[in-house]
């Protein structure tokens, strides 16, 4: 970063930067613990990420009300514009993800009172991916290297295909036993939150690309998921 | 509207100023004082260009540098900190790093120094513990993991040092973490796995016990069932055992340095017999290929595996491609491609095929003595190498395997070869 003649203002962008990633941390360790409540069956990660989701929030409109401090009074320009823009949106994004985390952690709680399914580990599988496409993103983010950001960006095709391999396993599942139909919609939804925070790490890449490059990731991203034109014909378990 | 008063506060303000008063100059003395109304301009210009009226702190000037907190910090304590086998990191009161040593540099990357602890250690835990050290001075200890292709776990240990000044260091408990994780999976996944054949050797032996017991010809069908399904325990116990030492090693980079074609030939060569039962010719074509960091023996398993795979659903009679290769680019990586001409795989079925016990076809691959975990091994061999696998495959077609081995410059090889091995010694868990 270029020094400012005025150093606070220098202090200040960094303050607000160090506050997103500090934020994203709460959202890695909110997603993982929510990834450990489903994969192995940890009824008391999925506690701490339910109750985790209040401070991720908190810091939201912590960065929001920095960020917004910072254009009133400071007018950045440029580079600067670009960085306090990154952080209102990165935290919007972080904070989406931090809901998600919450639902599943939610579900978890629910799933783990029922005999185990071996899908599960699948999920966990999925899980691991978004939270590395997290992770990735982040640290973009804090090294300000666009090829990482562009690269997470990517990578979400991996995601979706998985989802869309675990969205045809899940529907033949409930057509071969009706009585796993409960269980199977909640990891149906636990399969879908999983792809809607690699979605919101994809997201990130942008703003983050962006934000070193000032230029857009403007090409089609790779997207994978099909699973809205999927389905699975019914056949009669009985006959 | 702000625009305009954004102007006025900047270089507008000063000149408006100055006109007003020019103007007040020029009704009062006449057209004459024109040229005082310019003077007066360029002198209100002068005035803002040399006297700040922002606040003396804010003041455009250069800053006094800050005082080094580490100036106190003698060169020998400096030394004993770089050469302590330990990742250690001293943080200052706005919780930047201030210094950090070879090891904690080795943990969480390079350029550490002046950045916020946030921006290098991501952990709300760990963040939260420093906090504390620094306004309480209490001491904490906190465990964490950094998520990533291998999962890495420490534990860390805060201490206020000084008013602020705090030490962080880390503890590695990966190895610990994975031996404990590996023994559970193990013996979820042996209990699991082994219920069937078990199940269907002990039925057979009732069987044989009761009403089959004089009848010759369903006994030697029934041992025959039974041979195979003892068969299938011990091909599933041996790749148990297997992808639980490879695991246990994943975080731990490989030494040896490693021809790539001589593996591939060495694999090809153990199946050489498989492949004549089902009439498959395997062929192998390479390039002049660099060395590249492995474990030989990892390699040849992996490479087993992928040949082993081609093999038994592969066209009965038919042909097994092996390519070796290399990237275009000056750090390019190295590939092998290992090609089939079976039936090909589903895409639904692509991106789960490296899941432990996940099978296209269960009954297909029972038949031809699959274990479930072929693939799964190649990935964690594969992400101990930092390589990478991608599957082509096209129904009715057949498939491509194709491994990407990272390849280093020379140097760099030099380098982590002088490098003392590891500390975490190979210790078979079961």
């Amino acid at each position: 970063m270029n020094d400012h003649t005025v150093k606070s203002f220098d202090e200040q962008l960094q303050a607000l930067s160090a506050a997103v990633a500090q934020m994203g941390g709460l959202a890695e360790a909110q997603l993982a613990a929510a990834i450990d409540a489903i994969a192995r069956r940890d009824s008391s990660a999925a506690e701490s990420a339910v109750a985790g989701d209040a401070r991720i929030d908190a810091l939201q409109q912590e960065i929001e009300e920095r960020a917004l401090r910072l254009l009133a009074l400071r007018q950045p320009m440029a580079v600067d514009l670009r960085d306090t823009m990154a952080a209102i949106k990165i935290a919007n994004e972080l904070e989406r993800i931090g809901d998600l985390a919450k639902n599943i952690a939610k579900r978890a709680l629910v799933l783990n009172r029922e005999p185990p399914i071996r899908l599960t580990q699948s999920l966990g599988r999925m899980g691991k991916a978004a939270q590395n496409q997290l992770k990735q993103v982040l640290d973009a983010f804090s090294s300000r290297d666009a090829e990482e950001a562009e690269s997470v960006w990517q990578r979400d095709g991996e995601i979706d295909e998985i989802y869309n391999s675990l969205f045809r396993e899940l529907l033949t599942y409930m057509m071969e036993d009706p009585r796993t139909i409960g269980l199977c919609t909640h990891l149906l939804f636990v399969a879908k939150n999983i792809e809607r925070s690699g979605d919101h790490c994809t997201n990130i890449a942008e703003v983050v690309y962006h934000m070193v490059k000032a230029g857009h990731l403007t090409a089609a991203r790779p997207k994978a998921d099909i699973t809205s034109e999927t389905s699975v014909p019914y056949e009669n378990p009985a006959a | 509207m702000v625009e305009s008063l954004r102007l006025l506060r900047g270089w507008m303000g000063p000149v408006l100023l100055g006109l007003v008063a020019g103007g007040a100059v020029v009704a009062w003395a006449g057209a004459d004082a024109l040229w005082g109304l310019v003077g007066f301009a360029l002198l209100a210009l002068l005035v803002r260009r040399f006297l700040s009226f922002e606040p003396k702190a804010a003041r455009a000037s250069t800053p006094a540098p800050p005082a080094d907190p580490l100036a106190g910090l003698p060169p020998l304590a400096r030394l004993l900190l770089e050469r302590l086998p330990l990742p250690v990191m001293l943080l200052d009161g706005n919780v930047r790093v201030l210094l950090t040593n070879g090891d904690m540099q080795m943990a969480l990357g390079p350029a550490l120094e002046r950045k916020h602890l946030s921006a290098v250690l991501r952990n709300p835990a760990v963040l939260d513990a420093v906090e504390t050290a620094l306004i309480t001075g209490e001491a904490g200890n906190v465990p964490f993991s950094i998520a990533g292709l291998v999962e890495r776990h420490y534990e860390a240990y805060t201490a206020r040092i000084d008013e602020g000044l705090v030490a962080l260091v880390l503890h590695d408990i990966t190895a610990i973490r994975r031996s404990e994780q590996m023994r559970a999976d193990f013996v979820a996944n042996a209990s699991h796995e082994l219920r069937t054949p078990l199940a269907a050797v002990s039925g057979f032996i009732d069987t044989l016990r009761g009403h089959a017991r004089d009848d010759e010809a369903a006994r030697d069908r029934f041992l025959g069932i039974m041979a195979a399904e003892a068969a299938r325990m011990r091909r599933l116990i041996d790749d148990l055992l297997s992808l639980t030492r490879i695991e246990l090693n994943e975080h731990v980079p490989p030494l040896g340095r490693v021809e790539l074609e001589s593996v591939v030939r060495q694999a090809a060569a153990a199946l050489a017999p498989l492949a004549a039962q089902d009439g498959i010719t395997v062929s192998i074509e390479s390039a002049a290929l660099p060395e590249i960091l492995g474990d030989h023996d990892e390699l040849v398993q992996l490479f087993q595996n992928l040949i082993h795979n081609a093999i038994k659903y592969g066209r009965s009679g038919g042909q097994v491609a092996v390519t070796l290769g290399r990237e275009d680019g000056p750090n390019a990586n190295v590939f092998a491609a290992v090609k089939d001409d079976g039936e090909g795989i589903p895409r639904e079925a692509l991106p789960r095929l490296t899941e432990r016990f996940y099978r296209v076809d269960v009954k297909r691959s029972r038949e031809r003595g699959g274990t479930g975990l072929g693939l799964a091994i190649v990935k964690h061999i594969l992400s101990r190498h930092q390589g990478r696998l991608s599957i082509d495959s096209k129904v009715g077609e057949g498939s491509t395997f194709t491994v990407f081995l990272p390849t280093l410059a020379a140097p760099d090889v030099e380098e982590i070869l002088q490098k003392p091995p590891e500390s975490h010694p190979v210790t078979e868990v079961l």
